[in-house]
């Protein structure tokens, strides 16, 4: 069996005076594809070591992590794909709980403030509000969002102005509430954006676009809300 | 005064579609220059006519201008994202201000020869 070395960022704030890297050396068995698969292992090596993860197949969005410098989920990133040692680290940018476990406040507060909802006072029909296919097509590449926050810490205005600006997945849900045609309330949803510091962080830097586990791409969403202002300026 | 997260100043498409604007000008104004150059007898007097002309002026002091507003949306932006303090950021707005209305000045008294 193949060792693969393992260098991990470890903190627990209630015991260490600050954070340090620790070295894993784990044996790679025919089942451990996955990077989750290897740190699940890990875990019941050294039981202190904290991570999130619920789903392990790219669903729920909780094992986000940096991973060799980059951000993705461990449990759909390939053990095969990583050099070695293979540093695990929390995602930048938000305060860290513990070990791989950051705290998310900031990143849910800017996703709240878009209010991720579809507003439509209009009273409801008998069955279901219907959009044309066409209308429904231009939700995809929107609605995947998992809300792992792997764009939003990689994204240096992120990182300079998380309390102010909403950073690309909150972005990319705005666009998705813009874009649907059964939503009522657009003008004040740009209203809403229209702000140098909200909207107008973003400098096409897309990160948010090279880490997206989902493929998804908020750089273009964000552009799209940009020419809706221009065109409702202009 | 309670220590709130205000956003919502209402000029942030304004300052965006400035910078892409006036980023056109001076591309435009780049590309004519260097076919100017390419055409245009070398040495002073090459660049002597090419001045005496009050068209080429007019498109000089246009894009200084452009080039003025575009960094004042850049330099602004970079205050913005690095200095915290509101009270130092106003001062370093007033500062870049105070800059680069003077750079208009002089560039006034060079491109027309006052």
């Amino acid at each position: 069996m193949k060792k693969m070395r393992f260098s991990i960022y470890r903190y627990n704030p209630e015991t260490d005076a600050k954070p340090y890297m620790q070295d894993y050396e784990v044996e790679i068995g025919p089942k451990d594809i996955k990077l989750l698969d290897v740190l699940t292992k890990l875990k019941a090596m050294d039981d202190t070591l904290s991570f999130r993860r619920s789903c392990r197949e790219g669903i729920c969005g909780s094992d986000g992590m940096n991973i060799n410098g980059k951000n993705g989920l461990a449990c759909l990133t390939d053990v095969a794909s990583l050099s070695e040692p293979v540093a695990l680290r929390p995602l930048p940018g938000l305060p860290i709980v513990r070990d791989l476990i950051v705290d998310m406040t900031q990143f849910f507060k800017q996703y709240h403030s878009i209010k991720p909802y579809v507003v439509n006072n209009t009273p409801a029909p008998e069955r279901e509000r219907l959009q044309s296919p066409e209308d429904r097509k231009e939700l995809d590449g929107l609605y995947e969002c998992i809300l792992c926050a792997c764009c939003s810490t990689s994204c240096p205005s992120f990182w300079w102005n998380p309390d102010k600006f909403v950073g690309p997945a909150g972005l990319l849900a705005a666009y998705r509430f813009i874009a649907d045609t059964r939503d009522e309330i657009t003008s004040e949803r740009l209203d809403n954006l229209e702000d140098p510091y909200r909207l107008f962080r973003c400098h096409t830097i897309m990160n948010c676009v090279d880490v997206c586990p989902k493929h998804l791409n908020p750089t273009r969403a964000i552009g799209k809300i940009k020419d809706l202002m221009v065109k409702r300026a202009v | 005064m309670v220590n709130r997260i205000v956003v919502g100043a209402h000029y942030g498409l304004r300052d965006w579609l400035v910078q892409r604007a006036t980023a056109v000008i001076m591309l435009a104004y780049t590309l004519a220059l260097v076919l100017f150059l390419l055409v245009m007898p070398s040495g002073f007097a090459g660049w002597k006519a090419l001045f005496a002309c009050s068209w080429v002026r007019l498109l000089t002091q246009v894009t200084l201008l452009a080039l003025l507003l575009h960094a004042w949306v850049g330099v602004r932006d970079i205050w913005m994202d690095y200095v915290k303090p509101v009270g130092v950021r106003l001062v370093l707005h007033v500062l870049t201000i105070l800059w680069l209305v003077s750079c208009f000045i002089y560039s006034v008294k060079v491109v027309w020869g006052l």
